[in-house]
């Protein structure tokens, strides 16, 4: 990468963006070389996502420079950004799932012959582009039956198929386990070696140290700093994204297992029928389910939860068999759930801050179906200052806050509910690191207090970080249990890949 | 044939075999001829509705384009005494129009499609009350009735739009080519251009379809053009069907049947899923059911109710079936 004589592929400086009451980008810049793979890094609100969009032709920048091959360009739509090769692989991905995979990966670009699309062509066009993101499947696939990392690929290959030079992802690895992230990173670093650059946005330091080439660090709207390879690290990246340094970043303290308060025996969840599983949590303790996605795990959580009713088997809350087929009655038995995807199950995006809080106590508060105001605002508040939720009012959407702050509002409605288990299905996906160190703070905090907490997360330091014990799940099964001081990746990745099975 | 079409379609067969065989009169090639005349005038209907019910949108008012174009239709023929070739072009250009109408309001001023057409629904009908003062009226002069120039050419075009042509002993009649060239162009449009694409990737998934440099307001807008010129169509078929035009009651409901024929011939009201020959079966099906109950002899006050249940049980283990197929494909794969 010879930056010095050559001019940069991709260079933007100076760019300044405001939406209605937020000043998003402060005058940022930011240069990619070819075959480069630039990390942004940066909390929530940083601007990362922003700049993307600028940078991806899907909203204009107010002011600022914008050079590709030392021209300066303007966007105006993503096809004029596509025409200077530069994609965007979105975080919420982007497929039809109606359509094969030919149809996607060629969508608004068709070959035709006669006005007719020419499926033939396209067919062969699209197996080229698979094999160049190692994928060997029938063009004639839905892309909707493919699990979320092979989507991911194919959002890749659409890319490629578009002769991009700069692909631009913004956190890609969020949904993918542990596998399909490898499989990601050696397509990225083969495109590398091809000199395609590579804009890689994580909240995954770990990644980025497996990955990047150089890492750009943006803080509430402008540059904080830029690492180069050597110096990449932990310590280098949390400092210069929260501009202090992190001391203990999952800080646990180990509580004396107390009695049981879930106990699980052999129950079957509808989407897995054959394996019966059983398993226990105690009081103030921290559970772990690690497991690759697809293993049954969030529907394990959904059948405890009673979303999707257990076929056979018990759950025992504080010793009292409870028949959960509901989950009102998972309520009624003092369970909660943060749902993976918060947006469509944890939260009403369009409500304000109060009325999601309160929406689980409406009807314990309620005098025969009225509103209980009163109570309301006590609940909001109570939630608001123990979760430490910023947000201007209680009366803001939902939907204007940011992941780490909704996060805090699923959890901040449960706790008025006072339950004694609490399910958390990927608690801290697509939070920044600092809103992260409070969800864990206050799993810390409610396990300190005698709540008994189990976790589904396929982020191996936070399952390594946060347990006190962890159960690895395998296609349905539970492939093992594993004590704190058995904990290791490795120990996690060979129970959950069906590598080695632990009685 | 597809799975969920093969559903319909054994339906569609199971009924008519049934109903067969309870009364032979049902065979008889002038009830034959009527049903396949009244399923073509709803398949094409229901075509157009699909379009728009792809894309994830819905249009309430076809029935009301019906009685609208119906009246239009009549009043150029017989008040304006217009040529009929002329009038038949102004009435087409009119159901364009409130297409696209619909289409702006929906993309440009993001009105909601239910309430944009809801209203399409209202405004149009009572509009074609208001030009006829509600009195009835047609395309062709029924007897003694004075007051139609060009008398020659609309017996021409009534011979093309509600006529009849000899196969045989076999009358087939001209709704069902029309169906015929309608039905081929949508399946052609829907799954062979670029445009039908883009209407399942939109229906689908909006905002990506708009990443990949998808124009998808103007696709919407010609989804509900679409809708309306097939509307029109049925219009016009359906005035010199009727002969004599109701501007009250002509084509009233038929959104209805519209919509419930999209559905039941695989039309996700969610958008993104539906066939052309799925939808022209369960057309058929709407007004095999309707035969049948003629023909076996059920009161005809329970028309509405055995349609709806069948509507429903269909949908039903349409949505059974589908789950079936995509836990054997889950199986398959691991």
């Amino acid at each position: 990468m010879s930056e010095a004589n050559s001019i940069p592929l991709l260079k933007v400086s100076g760019l300044r963006k405001s939406f209605p009451g937020v000043l998003a980008l402060r005058g940022v810049s930011l240069s990619l070389e070819k075959g480069e793979v630039l990390a942004l890094i940066g909390e929530n609100g940083a601007g990362k996502s922003t700049l993307m969009k600028i940078l991806a032709g899907v909203q204009p920048a107010d002011e600022g420079h914008y050079q590709v091959d030392g021209k300066n360009v303007q966007f105006r739509n993503v096809n004029e950004a596509m025409e200077q090769g530069i994609a965007l692989i979105h975080q919420e991905l982007n497929l039809c799932g109606n359509l094969d995979l030919a149809a996607n990966i060629f969508l608004g670009r068709e070959p035709t012959r006669r006005g007719l699309i020419d499926d033939v062509e396209m067919r062969s066009q699209t197996e080229k582009f698979l094999s160049k993101v190692g994928l060997n499947l029938p063009v004639e696939t839905l892309a909707g039956s493919l699990p979320i990392g092979k989507q991911q690929l194919i959002e890749i290959a659409k890319a490629l198929s578009c002769n991009a030079r700069v692909l631009i992802m913004d956190e890609p690895t969020s949904s993918l386990s542990q596998k399909e992230t490898e499989t990601l990173f050696g397509v990225v670093k083969n495109l590398r070696s091809k000199g395609i650059s590579v804009i890689y946005i994580s909240h995954r330091l770990g990644e980025v140290k497996e990955l990047a080439d150089r890492v750009t660090v943006f803080r509430d709207g402008e540059n904080a700093g830029e690492l180069k390879k050597d110096q990449i690290n932990h310590p280098n990246m949390v400092s210069l994204m929260v501009g202090r340094e992190l001391s203990e970043f999952y800080d646990r303290k180990r509580h004396q297992p107390q009695k049981n308060i879930l106990s699980v025996k052999g129950l079957c969840c509808p989407s897995f029928p054959d394996y019966p599983l059983s398993l226990e949590v105690h009081a103030g303790e921290i559970v772990g389910i690690a497991g690759l996605v697809g293993a049954g795990r969030t529907e394990l959580l959904q059948t405890i939860f009673g979303v999707t009713p257990a076929l056979s088997g018990t759950i025992e809350i504080d010793g009292e068999v409870k028949n959960i087929r509901s989950p009102q009655a998972a309520i009624r038995s003092g369970i909660a759930l943060a749902p993976e995807n918060r947006k469509e199950h944890g939260l009403v995006l369009p409500l304000s801050v109060r009325e999601n809080c309160s929406l689980p106590c409406l009807q314990r508060d309620a005098s025969v179906g009225w509103l209980n105001h009163k109570m309301e605002d006590r609940v909001t508040k109570q939630s608001v200052e123990s979760m430490k939720i910023k947000t201007p009012n209680n009366e803001q959407k939902a939907r204007f806050l940011s992941g780490g702050n909704q996060q805090k509002i699923v959890l901040g409605k449960w706790l008025a509910m006072k339950p004694k288990l609490l399910l958390l299905d990927e608690p801290t996906r697509g939070i920044d690191i600092g809103a992260k160190r409070e969800i864990y703070k206050l799993m810390e905090k409610l396990a300190g207090e005698g709540m008994a907490i189990l976790f589904v997360s396929s982020e191996m330091e936070e399952v390594l970080g946060m347990s006190d014990r962890t159960y690895v799940m395998h296609e349905g099964k539970i492939s093992g249990e594993l004590k704190q001081k058995e904990l290791s990746d490795k120990a996690i990745m060979n129970l959950a890949t069906g590598t080695l099975q632990v009685a | 044939m597809k799975k969920n079409i093969l559903g319909i379609f054994i339906l569609l067969v199971a009924i008519f075999v049934v109903t067969a065989m309870i009364n032979p009169k049902f065979l008889n090639a002038y009830n034959m001829q009527n049903l396949i005349k009244w399923s073509s005038l709803y398949a094409i209907m229901s075509l157009g509705v699909a379009f728009v019910i792809i894309t994830g949108g819905i249009d309430l008012s076809i029935g009301s384009v019906v009685g609208l174009v119906s009246v239009v239709l009549s009043i150029c023929l017989k008040l304006e005494g217009m040529d009929p070739w002329s009038a038949i072009g102004i009435t087409l250009i009119l159901s364009l129009g409130i297409g696209l109408v619909h289409g702006l309001l929906i993309t440009k001023a993001k009105v909601q499609p239910f309430v944009v057409t809801l209203c399409g629904l209202l405004v149009y009908r009572s509009l074609g009350r208001w030009l006829t003062d509600n009195q009835s009226i047609g395309p062709i002069p029924l007897e003694g009735d004075p007051g139609y120039v060009n008398i020659e050419q609309i017996y021409g075009l009534d011979f093309i739009f509600s006529g009849k042509i000899a196969i045989g002993s076999f009358n087939l009649p001209t709704p069902a080519l029309f169906l015929l060239v309608l039905a081929l162009a949508a399946a052609v449009f829907l799954r062979r251009t670029i445009w039908g694409r883009y209407l399942f990737a939109l229906g689908n998934n909006e905002e990506g379809t708009r990443y990949s440099g998808i124009d998808t307001d103007r696709m919407k807008i010609i989804a509900y053009v679409l809708c309306s010129l097939f509307a029109g169509i049925a219009g016009i078929l359906f005035a010199f069907e009727l002969d004599s035009v109701q501007p009250a009651q002509t084509g009233e409901f038929y959104e209805l049947y519209a919509i419930a024929a999209a559905v039941l011939g695989g039309c996700s009201l969610r958008g993104g899923e539906g066939s052309v020959l799925g939808v022209v079966i369960a057309a058929a099906v709407i007004r095999l059911i309707y035969n049948s109950i003629n023909m076996v002899g059920i009161s005809t006050h329970l028309e509405f109710g055995i349609l709806g249940l069948v509507i429903l049980l269909g949908v039903i283990g349409d949505e059974y079936l589908k789950k079936r197929v995509s836990q054997k494909q889950s199986l398959s794969k691991t």
